[in-house]
């Protein structure tokens, strides 16, 4: 059978199109553990990596398949790596070392109803605030959520772009549904897609200092084993790497770490509007559930409702900003969650008690449907 | 037919559509049986016929289950000419059932206006008395000597019977995802399918019918 | 093996900052990195080309001294990220450094695979007995009986062998050596050094200040002596009965195999991913 080229419309499924969209961002690492619903791109890229000469190994569980990820990374590889909330659980430990050590990798989570085993093949967002805070110790996050087979691979590509900009780890959070699903989808053809590669060091190996960073408080990364002789460690350390506790050196260090995000929110913050113009009624929502209020905003402004959308892409660091906008001069606002409100806090927070801020959460391992957004409303105007 | 020449379909057919093929705004097909009926192979030939062939929009679903063989599957693709935002059923059009437990499971959203599609063999007691029952799995066994390709003749009744996606299409993306070697046999039972359609269904069709059969 | 000069021993440690060393004095860690070194050197390996990893405990502290790549990750997961970098540039030596705990409790599942993928990695287990960073908790090492400071009234778990564990799960080479015989260790390390093949050394190291002092076998001297007393040449050991044994355990070489590496493989499955998809494109 001829090759599709890249730049014809597909039909493809989320988890296809992740795949697809780390390779077009030139990922060249995966290490993996198999789990439902994240299986397929394990799946796929045992497939197309060793086609292209690259490493691709299933790992004995999901701590070890991080591990090998930022081994790799540190030599210079792109490394991804996918799974669901069980095995997100056991990474979190390694999700720490990547933040500390500032190890670019990407984590795609597709999330099932939890906690635990859960509902393997069930669609829940339950694992929100956990790719924010699943790490001990504090630490800046970015998390980004696709809401369609397109966005899928538009946002793997950003994560990898991310992770590379940035010196860190991104978490790609998908969910069962977009998962799944397949779409018709035109990737954009090689070539068309902008890829950012970690910033390497310019000076000499003499004088490499692996977290000695320039004004953009991103430090270059040396791949390991090319000259650069440096150390990496887990512990709180110095600009050139070596363990330390003296609060000179330890304050500095901690306020790069965060700094090098919160300078960059603007960049961060990804959203799309639906509607926005003139809505009085806002909702906001990601991931499937975004799909669902889709769905509610046409359905409703066919009935007379002034409904709008806001759909977060970027969830960490939360897009202040964008939603404090939406936000603003509404009438009411509900946010929709395969959970019991775990961003819904956040908007509450950013809105400050200015307007109606609902939760309408639902935790019954199906989908939020669109009438039953309208019903809510209905019930709330 | 060589690939590359269909493969060069998309583009050519979504210029032909507006003559062609008539306006549809979200039509939702679900097509059960039990696994192994091949239901996820059907689901995707008719979303990528509708799809990439006959140039609209399309989302596909399929259930995820243990039931890899036996019990109850589906697949359900949406079809429209505007971008789908929901990409779930929420008011199934069209229900394919190829068996009794799958013919009960999902019937329970169908309203009166939908099309019910069931195996007239392996569907003894059809969800509704509107039901067309048309015997895939029999035609598949007697004249094709395949019973596998029942999905295949049910698929050339659906397009048939209610245009959600063109026969033309239907062929196109099913030789593109066939195996080497089957491809005479998967059109027969496509092309047998319809013609099942053409001379066995009822020719009345549902009060609100999701596209005019005038085609045929 | 010729001797190595200090100033060459001194090229491969980092003085700048790191000395001296976080171990307690009498610590079979510093015979270790000794020897490491030592051998390192000898090998003739370009100290760019290097890449130390450990996990956590005192084990994990080793790789900071020594000026080479040195990746210190977290407790039991130096296999984890040695199969990720050696995967990511082969070109590398990637040796790991962890110990009892961190090699055979919280990082078990990573040894047993990685000896059985049989990727070409080096991995020296420091094995002291007992959890001798956190205040000498009881291992899966720690002999039966003995006192930890969570097995005050006898420990009462049988204990692995890390070495037939490792040449069980498929290890290409696997050889125990102790910091008391010194010679013989830099020879066991370059031997792995030169084994293609996941390659291991088990290396007992006494923990006086922990493991010694719970169960009253004196000074850091005194334990030493026990190695001394108690090792047998492997050659030996294989002509000894049971009884004999008792007590006592081998030293040298246990098992040195030839079998395909990973890495053998996988050069295999992209030539026949390659092949396959130039095919589907003609």
């Amino acid at each position: 059978m001829a090759k599709t080229p890249v730049n014809r419309a597909r039909l493809l499924q989320g988890n296809e199109a992740i795949a697809l969209g780390a390779l077009a961002a030139g990922c060249d690492f995966f290490a993996g553990y198999p789990i439902t619903p994240a299986s397929e791109i394990t799946e796929i890229m045992s497939r197309e990596l060793p086609a292209l000469g690259h490493p691709f190994i299933q790992m004995e569980d999901e701590i070890a398949s991080i591990g090998c990820c930022l081994g790799a990374s540190l030599a210079g590889r792109k490394a991804m790596t996918a799974t669901s909330g069980p095995g997100f659980s056991l990474m979190q430990e390694n999700l720490g070392y990547a933040c500390i050590a500032e190890i670019p990798t990407v984590i795609v989570n597709v999330m099932r109803a939890g906690p635990s085993t859960g509902m393997p093949t069930n669609p829940g967002q339950g694992d929100v605030q956990q790719a924010r805070w699943g790490t001990h110790g504090d630490h800046p996050a970015i998390v980004l959520c696709p809401a369609s087979v397109g966005e899928c691979f538009e946002v793997a590509v950003q994560c990898f772009n991310f992770a590379e900009r940035f010196r860190t780890p991104v978490v790609l959070l998908s969910d069962e549904v977009v998962a799944h699903m397949r779409e018709k989808v035109t990737l954009p053809a090689e070539g068309q897609v902008e890829v950012i590669n970690r910033p390497r060091p310019l000076e000499p190996p003499d004088w490499y200092k692996p977290y000695k960073a320039d004004g953009s408080q991103i430090p270059r990364l040396a791949d390991l084993g090319q000259g650069y002789r440096y150390h990496v460690t887990g512990l709180v350390h110095d600009e050139r790497g070596f363990p330390t506790r003296r609060a000179d050196e330890v304050e500095p260090f901690y306020a790069r770490l965060f700094n090098k995000i919160s300078r960059n929110f603007t960049m961060l913050e990804m959203v799309k509007g639906v509607a926005l113009e003139d809505a009085e009624i806002l909702i906001i929502a990601y991931g499937c559930t975004a799909r669902s209020a889709q769905a509610a905003v046409r359905l409703g402004r066919e009935r007379g409702l002034k409904l709008g959308l806001l759909q977060l892409i970027s969830l960490w660091p939360f897009p202040r900003r964008p939603v404090e906008e939406a936000l603003a001069g509404k009438k009411l606002c509900l946010v929709p969650e395969l959970n019991m409100g775990q961003i819904s806090r956040e908007v509450k927070r950013v809105n400050n008690g200015r307007t109606q801020v609902h939760r309408h959460s639902k935790m019954d391992g199906s989908m939020i449907t669109p009438e039953e957004l309208l019903a809510r409303l209905r019930v709330l105007s | 037919m060589s690939p590359a020449k269909k493969s060069g379909a998309p583009a050519s057919a979504k210029k032909a559509a507006p003559k062609t093929l008539p306006a549809m705004n979200r039509l939702e097909v679900r097509l059960a049986g039990s696994g192994g009926q091949g239901l996820l192979l059907a689901g995707l030939v008719l979303a990528e016929a509708a799809g990439l062939y006959d140039g609209r929009e399309v989302a596909m679903v399929q259930s995820y289950g243990p039931e890899a063989r036996g019990g109850a599957s589906k697949a359900e693709v949406i079809v429209s000419d505007r971008p789908i935002d929901y990409p779930l059923c929420s008011k199934v059009d069209l229900l394919l059932a190829l068996n009794q437990e799958a013919a009960d499971t999902y019937a329970w959203d169908v309203d009166p206006s939908s099309w019910v599609v069931v195996d007239a063999d392996l569907v003894e007691h059809p969800p509704t008395s509107r039901a067309v029952a048309l015997p895939f799995t029999a035609t598949a066994r007697d004249k094709l000597k395949k019973i596998m390709v029942a999905n295949v003749v049910a698929l050339g009744a659906i397009s048939q019977l209610t245009g959600v996606a063109s026969l033309k299409s239907l062929e196109k993306a099913l030789l593109a995802r066939v195996p080497k070697g089957t491809e005479a046999l998967n059109r027969k039972a496509l092309s047998l399918g319809a013609k099942l359609a053409r001379e066995q269904a009822v020719k009345e069709k549902p009060a609100q019918a999701v596209l005019s059969a005038a085609d045929f | 093996m010729p001797p190595v000069h200090r100033s060459v021993v001194y090229e491969w440690l980092r003085h700048d900052k790191k000395f001296p060393h976080v171990w307690c004095p009498g610590c079979g860690l510093g015979v270790l990195l000794g020897s490491l070194v030592r051998t390192l050197v000898n090998s003739g390996l370009d100290k760019n080309r290097v890449v130390l990893v450990s996990g956590i405990g005192c084990s994990g502290r080793l790789p900071v001294y020594v000026d080479v790549g040195s990746v210190h990750t977290t407790h039991g997961r130096a296999l984890t990220f040695a199969t990720g970098i050696k995967l990511a540039n082969p070109d590398l030596t990637v040796i790991t450094v962890m110990g009892d705990g961190d090699a055979t409790a919280i990082g078990g599942n990573h040894l047993i695979h990685a000896a059985r993928r049989n990727l070409d990695l080096n991995a020296i287990i420091v094995n002291n007995l007992n959890y001798g960073m956190t205040g000498g908790q009881y291992s899966p090492t720690t002999p039966m009986g003995a006192k930890a400071t969570t097995a005050r009234y006898g420990h009462i778990e049988p204990s692995f062998d890390i070495s037939a564990l490792s040449a069980t799960a498929g290890a290409a080479f696997v050889a125990r050596s102790t910091v008391y015989h010194v010679t013989q260790l830099d020879k066991m390390l370059s031997l792995m050094l030169q084994k293609r093949g996941f390659s291991l050394v088990e290396v007992l190291s006494p923990c006086h200040t922990n493991f010694g002092r719970q169960n009253k076998l004196g000074s850091q001297v005194d334990m030493m002596k026990t190695y001394k007393r108690d090792a047998v040449r492997q050659e030996r050991w294989e002509k000894m009965s049971q009884e004999e044994r008792e007590g006592r355990f081998s030293i040298g070489v246990l098992v040195d195999r030839d079998h395909p590496t990973y890495l053998d493989h996988y050069a295999e499955v992209c030539q026949r991913a390659a092949r396959l998809r130039e095919e589907a494109k003609s």
